[in-house]
């Protein structure tokens, strides 16, 4: 048996300062980073939440329009314990150019921002969303503004892509490889020799997919972003610091579901091989039966020998009526231990691999969260066990 | 009967898209299989290398390759329809890349190259939106190939695509180039797969479940599509439905519930009325989830497409639930 994750502790340790949900799309990571907010706001923390998905509906629970690219504050919330929240909405464009206008003089900027090749990166490149995620995080972190920063991870394929895309996107745009690519005479010496057996044909290939035009755009972006690439480079490695240091807590979110566990698993995995602070699973959407002695085989039974037995229908219409209501609701309890009973198959595949990682379980709602009513209901199933 | 009209005659590349959990592989490869009777070929297209399509047909992982993973129901016992194939293939950007070049220019070998220095890596997540199109473009030619004889290679093809949330850039991929490559090969190759995708070929559906996001999801993606010219949105699967276990007006009225612990007792159950005060509360629940269904029913309905419903498989999905799944796709006329 796992021990059981307390969230409270975690939110009221003075030293937590960053929480990351991760896990892969669909699981509800957001709605848990926003509950924990809120709960870490009404403990007294001040809070922020940073999130990259566009769920309006998110927003409007917090009882905003939309989010935006700047932390707004969120009223209706109950700060006698001295905490406040503010939630954000990443713009992973908007912040890009942020980073270009604040490290490059006004003419150089914007030839960046209107460069092909940079509105492409900054607006679509797999990686940039992530990479800005961590980039904003970094930011809100350094102002010291608020003491705990909650932050949902973006809905990537895989959840193990947040961590590896800024190292990606840094490596890119360090440059080594693109610079020897497109100007080969400047590189260094050894890596050169290496490079030229393949590198007319190389080139040949990437000219022929590319095409001229587009190596041109690059080259001249490369060229204009020439003194910034240093910075990102140290920028995603200060970010990737910043994330295995001890105020940083992950918690890993997945329905109990195949996919989703077996997505939580390798970040499990990961995060061990990273040496970044796992503090526990959320086990979120979960059915539970309220009768759970009552097994699936035993209601199916009982409810097919009331089917056989239903009294006539003319003598006494209340008493056929208790056997078919009584049927049905057996039937209903019957699938719903039957799911109950998969779920905590699935999620026994999970724990029993993990024995020692911290679970908790919120139970699935019958209504998406629609207000903080809503989202203070889930931060409760995540505290303290009553 | 082995020819019959179904909604979508005429289309050859069906991609299926949805939010996160609502179960799109799952449908993908119900519909695969659905498409694959009286003979017919089917390729169903992983793109996202989550190796989920092997999973669910219980394989091995899949190499970038067109392999048979499953044999289609035949209609009749008497062996009139014999069912078809299902072949699957799962796509990388890079097998997809090195494709590319052998298929046009018939350089593999300067592919391999670019592996060996990690260029391959670089062309396909840097250079944004080339993976895009290239994962689109190995669909839109296996849906295009033609055999010797001049018939189709594939009856049909499926494409698992990304979510929702990245579907309409992942298809609209000539836009996605043309800010980068205003001419040149890649854009050229781009506009053909953009011709295939946006003609009656092609037809895009929305997987859901009905609850409130994944329906606002999936009605913000048919926007989305509909805003892009040619662009056929298709069908709305909805997916997981929990059926009603009474009718509407019998789960109107409150339960009685001491005539409901009377019937548990005969039933040979104990502690009755503990019993039917529960179950009665497990009622209730379930006629206020039946109500929400029918809104989120209804506001999906509103989209005024095909609506195809399939029932939520409380033991998990296994290659028996999916041949189900598939034959009420195919008695629902999705294919």
């Amino acid at each position: 048996m796992n021990p059981r994750l307390d969230m409270d502790r975690i939110i009221d340790d003075r030293r937590t300062r960053i929480i990351v949900c991760c896990g892969s799309g669909g699981v509800g990571k957001t709605t848990a980073a926003a509950a924990i907010g809120l709960r870490a706001a009404e403990r007294g923390r001040q809070t922020c939440v940073l999130t990259v998905d566009p769920a309006r509906r998110l927003a409007q629970s917090m009882g905003l329009t939309s989010l935006d690219n700047t932390p707004r504050l969120i009223e209706g919330i109950d700060t006698s314990s001295g905490g406040s929240l503010h939630a954000m909405m990443l713009d992973m464009k908007r912040t890009f150019d942020e980073i270009v206008e604040a490290h490059a003089d006004p003419v150089r900027a914007a030839q960046i921002l209107a460069n092909p090749f940079y509105q492409s990166l900054s607006s679509s490149f797999a990686g940039t969303q992530e990479y800005m995620a961590m980039e904003k995080l970094g930011q809100l972190r350094r102002s010291d503004e608020w003491d705990l920063i909650v932050v949902d991870t973006p809905p990537s394929r895989s959840a193990l892509d947040f961590l590896d895309a800024p190292e990606r996107l840094g490596r890119f745009l360090d440059g080594r490889l693109i610079r020897v690519l497109l100007s080969p005479a400047k590189a260094t010496r050894p890596f050169t020799k290496v490079l030229n057996a393949g590198f007319s044909m190389m080139t040949g290939a990437l000219t022929r997919l590319l095409g001229a035009q587009v190596l041109r755009d690059a080259q001249t972006f490369v060229t204009a972003f020439d003194t910034m690439f240093g910075g990102f480079r140290e920028r995603a490695d200060a970010t990737y610091k910043l994330l295995q240091a001890p105020g940083t807590s992950f918690l890993v979110v997945a329905a109990p579901e195949p996919d989703a566990l077996r997505e939580a698993s390798y970040f499990v995995e990961r995060l061990d091989e990273e040496r970044m602070p796992l503090a526990g699973l959320i086990l979120n959407r979960v059915h539970r039966s309220p009768l759970p002695r009552l097994s699936a085989a035993r209601a199916l039974a009982a409810a097919e020998t009331l089917d056989s037995s239903i009294p006539n229908d003319d003598t006494a219409p209340a008493e056929a009526n208790g056997y078919t209501m009584a049927a049905a609701a057996l039937r209903l309890h019957a699938e719903r231990m039957s799911l109950s009973e998969r779920e905590r198959r699935v999620a026994g595949a999970f724990t029993s691999a993990h024995p020692a990682i911290p679970v908790v379980e919120v139970p699935a709602l019958p209504v998406d969260v629609h207000d903080l009513a809503g989202l203070r209901d889930v931060g409760t199933a995540l505290g303290s066990a009553v | 009967m082995t020819a019959r009209d179904t909604d979508w005659d005429g289309v050859r590349l069906h991609v299926v898209t949805g939010k996160g959990g609502t179960g799109k592989t799952t449908v993908a490869a119900a519909l695969a299989l659905a498409l694959a009777h009286s003979g017919r070929k089917v390729l169903l297209i992983e793109a996202e290398g989550r190796q989920g399509i092997a999973r669910l047909f219980d394989r091995p992982p899949l190499p970038y390759e067109e392999r048979k993973i499953a044999i289609g129901p035949g209609e009749a016992d008497d062996g009139r329809d014999p069912g078809g194939d299902v072949y699957a293939l799962a796509i990388d950007p890079e097998g997809a890349l090195l494709d590319y070049l052998q298929m046009f220019y018939n350089m593999r070998s300067a592919g391999h190259v670019l592996t060996r220095l990690g260029l391959v890596d670089f062309a396909t997540t840097i250079a944004p939106g080339l993976s895009d199109v290239l994962v689109t473009g190995k669909a839109t030619e296996a849906a295009r190939r033609k055999q010797q004889g001049g018939g189709y290679v594939y009856d049909s093809v499926v494409l698992d695509a990304p979510p929702t949330g990245r579907v309409g850039r992942f298809l609209n991929v000539s836009a996605e180039v043309s800010g980068l490559a205003k001419v040149g090969p890649i854009r050229a190759h781009a506009d053909t797969v953009a011709r295939v995708i946006k003609s009656p070929q092609t037809a895009v559906h929305l997987v859901s479940t009905l609850e409130e996001m994944p329906v606002q999801e999936a009605l913000d993606g048919i926007a989305e599509l509909r805003g892009v010219t040619g662009m056929q949105v298709g069908g709305i699967v909805i997916n997981m439905a929990r059926p009603a276990v009474l009718s509407q007006e019998e789960l109107k009225a409150p339960p009685d519930v001491p005539a409901m612990a009377k019937a548990l007792g005969t039933a040979g159950l104990h502690s009755t009325e503990t019993l039917a005060e529960a179950l009665a509360d497990g009622l209730a629940e379930h006629a206020r989830q039946l109500e929400l269904q029918d809104r989120e029913r209804t506001e999906l309905e509103a989209a005024g497409q095909p609506i195809y419903t399939l029932p939520m498989v409380a033991e998990g999905i296994d290659l028996a639930a999916l041949h189900r799944l598939a034959a009420e796709l195919r008695d629902q006329g999705a294919a």
